[in-house]
């Protein structure tokens, strides 16, 4: 079976600047939900940028593959394209620019280079309206500029309806759950739950426990100073709720 | 003191005092006009061409870019008349009264001069030949200005727009007029209007510019309105001049009491444009709304430069101003908020944004506040940059390609701007022609 | 200008301000002749036994000045000044130009500065801080009496630390290659008509170099006072903080109460080096005139810094309570690559001063940043104006800029204005501004009157809060002087 996502040796950096990921590898099989945990400043969220090829970020040796194909050197659209989709711990505020528009130039946009065939409009407000009712979203949301005037809970369900329009084949959820009430939270588990299939994989991004409870992960993996220093089961989760990271930390140093 | 620095005369101011001195006998008025238009020559002459150390002409001397002076355009023949019917097309979309002025000459058989009760509509030239009370009485008197310019187009105007709106008239269509130049080579016009909306009445006012590519001719326009307690007056404004064409044009409103003014400007187009607005709210409660955008390549240079200025109490207003900039463009905003002793309880805020796309844009700001009231609230902002990297990164990241994420973002950009005009008609057709600049971008 | 002696109790009947400063100090005076010409340039070199070379730069920028016209684009307004009117050179006879101990100086001139609080006795401390280690903060003071230095404070001690601070008139002697090497390359002789005249007839000033790798063991300070009447200040100071190392200075000035105003137009030239900060303090009270506008000093200073080295700093900090007319923009000139600039200011204008102050930052190095905090309280009839330019060269890659203005109006006859410059030329330079302006608010000042405070009281409370972000900036000695000194400038500016 190829792995879907296979990071080898990776290491990045800052541009001008700090290292951030030293040597981190890690193998996730289609179908498998894999949560990386870690103190802060391990570099997590670092590697959710480097995984989507967020500018500012040097990768300065090892490789990412999706699905096969290489991924350093494409543009994040073309990684979007090639159905990688990172739901990002705060989600960007674009005035001026209204969600349904954005919705429909992504899902375009993907398709064209898929050479799949283009949604119409009535067709994809009609797709949005099904997932938005499920996520609790509103039309006059939908009509309000992108995640302008949002509420923490708000942007993390928009994402989520983003990732259930375009169907990605690996979903990278960073911190999916900071500044979520437990409601919430529950809402954006079950869409992101609707949406594993044997396909498709996940790789959840958090700091804390909470979050896999309700996305409850194949693997576990605790992230520090740069790489995986340690992997387990989901009952590995819990072990670390308890006893903290500091065990790892020391590890990695 | 700087005023007693004497600099010797350009070529062009040269060739601006032969013009006149050949033209001033058979340009329209009356006595009294002729006589005000040898002041206001005298008036220019003495100062010159603005340059960069007169503070309101800071970052666009004109002296050094207006090289020549171009002839008086002729009238226009029956066939640039016919082409001229074509144009505005711009505003296809809205069902507005449509009034041509073909290389500065009004042209009646062309415009939609249907009766419509408490509208009245002439043509200055002859409201000049006859000494028209209404354009003898607010001719240079709307906003008092001592700017050269200005002066140079009391001097020269030949021909516009006069449009009386009648107390408590609330016009059924907007007023298009269309300025279309149709030239074979390099011409001056001086175009100057005049807007009158008694009280209570209401008016919306399009005017769109439009001219041949690649010929140097030169535009001097100026509008005058004066709009009365509770009148509700608005103007759009698109300057598509074409490319090799000096773009210059003053705006004097004067607004009385518990009126609504609003005014928006685009450029699309032209080598140099420079849009001058004096805008005086002279009766309290009034709202006003200014707003514009720039979108400009090559080598454009553009300049808008307002004074907003608060002369009775608890007036309201709004400036916003955004600059698309790429290639070697360089975008000049001056904004002035002014506010009189009078002007208690003056509540102003004004917001300037550009928008740097290439290496050698460039983008100058002078966003100003002068208070003489203190029970105000008045604010600026002003910023400058690049695209937001992190915003373009969230939508690559969806799948939108680089150059698709920016057009959504520089259309948003501006589109803020657009979305203060209340017809939306008027905002699809700006919307399709930022549409087609950042198309022309790719 | 009108010569009428006023003594100290006249002038207090007339004035309703509340100047502290304003005594004149009876010293007798040495002065160079009335008027300026190339004899009195001369005379004032010769005074200071300056080399060759120094005289021939004065005079070069003397025949530059007499081509130059006055700047007019400023929201001031003045009768002319009558430059021949005026005495360009005056020092105390007694222990004038370079003393060796403070017993040679005019008990009289040591008793003017006790007065004012400034310390010349090292053993002193300005009054009622203390460190919080229970240490004394020493302060060196280099004291600026009219056109000379008259005493320099802790020179032993800074000079084990290799750090020089001296009269720029001693350094001239004592460091002639240092001085030549920096005089005039951060504001050229030619650079405006103030600066220009300032080249031509300086007199004393401050000279600081702190060599490499150097954290200046106290913070620097010079005290101006002018005395004389119908005099000009023109002094120079030069600062170049090389290499790796770090000073604090800071700059008080005050002045007698006099009807006729009074000409101070000086120069100070700041140069960092790689990894160097300087940070410039200061508290400006000269006198700003009656409340009629009678008197008061012109102040039309030119203060210009220049990061000329990779990651070098410059920090501005100015609390400008006095002068009759402010005329001053000091700037930063952003050159080296990650250099940053700061401008912090507060400025407060009553009666019927004027005021037009401001930055300029010009970004020319890469990733170059720079933050303006600016605060104008405007009451009386007085005029205030904020005049900043921010500006990105074609290479300023990275450059940012941030900021930001706010104005305060007390009562209804004073005016309030913004003039902000703000140019691009780089897609990659961020910059950020924005301004208020607005009436002191009633409600704030309801709610600390209820509280028990006084009108007044409620206001310099109210005003203290809006110019917190700058007083933060200072040295905390100056920022309790500062805070006084701000509640006086505002007095009977309301009911």
């Amino acid at each position: 079976m190829t792995p879907l996502l296979e990071i080898e040796d990776l290491h990045a950096e800052i541009e001008g600047g700090r290292k951030i990921l030293d040597g981190l590898s890690l193998t996730v099989n289609p179908g498998e939900v894999h949560a990386i945990m870690g103190p802060n400043g391990a570099g997590k969220s670092t590697l959710s940028y480097v995984l989507s090829g967020k500018p500012g970020y040097v990768i300065t040796g090892g490789s990412i593959r999706l699905a096969g194909v290489e991924l350093s050197e494409l543009t994040p659209d073309a990684r979007a394209a090639l159905g990688l989709f990172l739901a990002f711990q705060y989600p960007l505020e674009i005035p001026g620019v209204s969600t349904m528009a954005f919705l429909h130039a992504a899902v375009n946009a993907q398709k064209k280079k898929r050479g799949e065939q283009e949604m119409t409009s009535p067709e994809l407000l009609k797709r949005v309206r099904e997932i938005g009712k499920s996520l609790d979203i509103t039309a006059e949301m939908l009509r309000r500029p992108l995640n302008v005037g949002f509420s923490g809970g708000e942007k993390k369900r928009n994402e989520t309806l983003q990732m259930l329009l375009l169907e990605p084949k690996l979903c990278v959820l960073d911190e999916t759950d900071s500044g979520l009430d437990i409601d919430a939270l529950k809402v954006v588990s079950a869409g992101v739950n609707a949406l594993r299939a044997p396909e498709r994989s996940m790789v959840v991004i958090t700091h804390y426990q909470r979050l896999l409870d309700y996305i409850v992960p194949d693997v576990v993996h605790v992230l520090a100073a740069g790489r995986i220093v340690h992997t387990g089961g989901k009952e590995l989760a819990l072990e670390l709720e308890a006893t903290g990271y500091a065990q790892f930390q020391n590890e990695a140093a | 003191m700087a005023a007693a620095v004497h600099l010797m005369k350009t070529p062009a101011e040269l060739a601006l005092a032969e013009t006149f001195a050949a033209a001033a006998d058979r340009l329209p008025g009356t006595p009294d006009i002729a006589a005000g238009r040898a002041a206001a020559f005298a008036q220019f002459s003495a100062r010159g061409l603005p340059h960069r150390r007169v503070e309101a002409w800071r970052y666009t001397d004109l002296r050094t870019l207006m090289r020549d002076a171009a002839p008086l355009a002729a009238p226009p023949d029956a066939a640039a008349k016919a082409r001229a019917g074509g144009k505005g097309a711009l505003f296809a979309a809205v069902a507005a009264r449509r009034l041509y002025v073909v290389n500065g000459a009004f042209v009646p058989g062309l415009s939609d001069l249907s009766p419509e009760p408490g509208l009245a509509i002439l043509s200055m030239a002859a409201a000049l030949a006859q000494g028209d009370p209404l354009v003898a009485g607010h001719l240079g008197q709307v906003v008092p200005s001592d700017d050269a310019v200005l002066a140079l187009n009391t001097a020269l105007m030949g021909d516009g727009v006069v449009i009386h709106v009648a107390k408590g008239t609330a016009l059924a269509r907007p007023i298009h007029i269309v300025h279309v130049a149709d030239l074979a080579a390099p011409a001056a016009l001086f175009v100057r209007s005049l807007l009158v909306a008694e009280e209570e009445a209401s008016v919306s006012l399009i005017e769109t510019h439009e001219g041949p590519a690649d010929i140097a001719y030169q535009v001097n326009g100026a509008l005058e309105i004066v709009a009365g307690d509770g009148a509700r007056v608005s103007r759009v404004k698109v300057t598509a001049e074409g490319s090799a064409a000096q773009h210059l044009a003053s705006l004097s409103a004067r607004v009385g009491a518990e009126a609504a003014f609003s005014e928006a400007g685009f450029v699309l187009g032209g080598a140099l444009v420079r849009n001058q607005l004096a805008i005086r709210l002279d009766g309290a409660d009034t709202v006003a709304h200014v707003c514009g955008a720039s979108l400009l390549s090559g080598r454009q240079h553009a300049d808008t430069t307002l004074v907003m200025e608060h002369a009775a109490p608890r007036c309201e207003s709004r400036e916003a101003f955004r600059a698309v900039l790429d290639g070697a463009a360089r975008d000049v905003f001056q904004g002035r908020i002014a506010v009189r002793q009078a002007a208690q309880k003056t509540d102003a805020r004004m917001m300037s944004r550009a928008l740097l796309l290439s290496d050698t844009a460039e983008a100058n700001a002078k966003p100003e506040l002068e208070i003489f009231a203190d029970d105000v609230q008045c604010g600026h902002g002003c910023t400058a940059g690049a695209l937001d990297a992190n915003q373009k990164f969230y939508l690559m990241a969806r799948g939108i390609p680089a150059t698709e994420a920016e057009a959504l973002l520089i259309e948003a950009f501006v589109g803020e701007v657009v979305d203060q005009i209340e017809d939306e008609t008027v905002r699809d057709a700006l919307m399709g022609a930022i549409r087609a600049f950042l198309l022309a971008r790719r | 200008m009108a010569a009428v002696q006023e003594t100290i109790e006249q002038v207090r009947l007339i004035d309703v301000d509340q100047y502290k400063y304003g005594f004149e100090t009876l010293v007798d005076t040495e002065k160079a002749p009335k008027g300026l010409s190339e004899d009195i340039i001369r005379f004032i070199s010769a005074k200071k036994n300056e080399p060759d070379w120094m005289l021939q730069w004065r005079l070069d920028a003397y025949a530059r000045w007499l081509t130059m016209q006055a700047p007019d684009w400023a929201r001031v307004a003045y009768p002319p000044i009558d430059y021949q009117d005026l005495y360009y050179y005056a020092a105390p006879k007694k222990g004038g130009n370079g003393p060796k101990s403070l017993d040679e100086v005019d008990p009289e001139i040591l008793k003017t500065y006790e007065k004012l609080g400034i310390p010349l006795r090292e053993q002193e401390i300005l009054a009622g801080v203390e460190r919080p280690e229970g240490e004394p903060r020493k302060i060196a003071v280099d004291a600026v009496f009219d056109s000379v230095s008259v005493a320099t404070t802790f020179k032993e001690e800074l000079k084990a630390a290799g750090v020089i601070f001296m009269p720029i008139s001693e350094a001239l002697h004592e460091h002639p290659n240092l001085v030549k090497k920096y005089l005039g390359t951060v504001v050229p002789t030619t650079d405006n008509y103030f600066a220009t005249l300032n080249s031509a007839v300086f007199s004393d000033g401050s000279f600081v170099y702190i060599p490499k790798g150097v954290r200046c063991p106290m913070e620097l300070s010079t005290y101006f006072r002018i005395n004389e009447k119908n005099t000009g200040q023109f002094e120079r100071t030069l600062i170049i903080a090389d290499e790796g190392s770090y000073v604090s200075y800071l700059e008080g000035c005050t002045a007698p109460m006099r009807d006729e105003n009074q000409l101070h137009a000086a120069v100070v030239e700041l140069v960092a080096m790689d990894d160097a900060e300087i940070k410039y303090s200061t508290v400006q009270n000269w006198y700003p005139g009656d409340a009629e506008g009678k008197g008061g000093i012109y102040n039309f200073v030119t203060k210009r810094g220049d990061c000329r080295g990779r990651n070098s700093k410059i920090s501005w900090t100015q609390v400008e309570t006095g002068s009759a007319i402010t005329w001053k923009y000091p700037s930063c000139i952003l050159r080296g690559d990650n250099s940053s600039g700061e401008f912090y200011s507060i400025a407060i204008s009553n009666g019927r001063q004027q005021v037009d102050s401001g930055t300029k930052m010009i970004h020319l190095g890469k990733n170059t940043s720079s933050r303006i905090i600016s605060k104008g309280i405007s009451a009386g009839r007085s005029q205030n104006t904020y005049r900043g330019l921010v500006s990105a060269h074609r290479k300023a890659t990275g450059a940012r800029n941030f900021t930001n203005c706010d104005s305060l109006l007390i009562g209804d006859e004073c005016g309030a204005h913004t003039v902000p410059y703000i140019e691009t030329r780089n897609p990659l330079a961020q910059f950020e501004h924005e301004a208020t302006t607005s009436k002191i608010s009633e409600d704030m000042l309801f709610y600390a009157m209820q509280r028990g405070l006084s009108q007044e009281e409620a206001v310099a409370l109210v005003v203290n809060g809006f110019v917190r972000d700058v007083l933060q900036q200072l040295p905390m000695e100056f920022a309790v002087e500062a805070q006084k000194l701000i509640s006086i400038s505002l007095e009977g500016s309301v009911g």
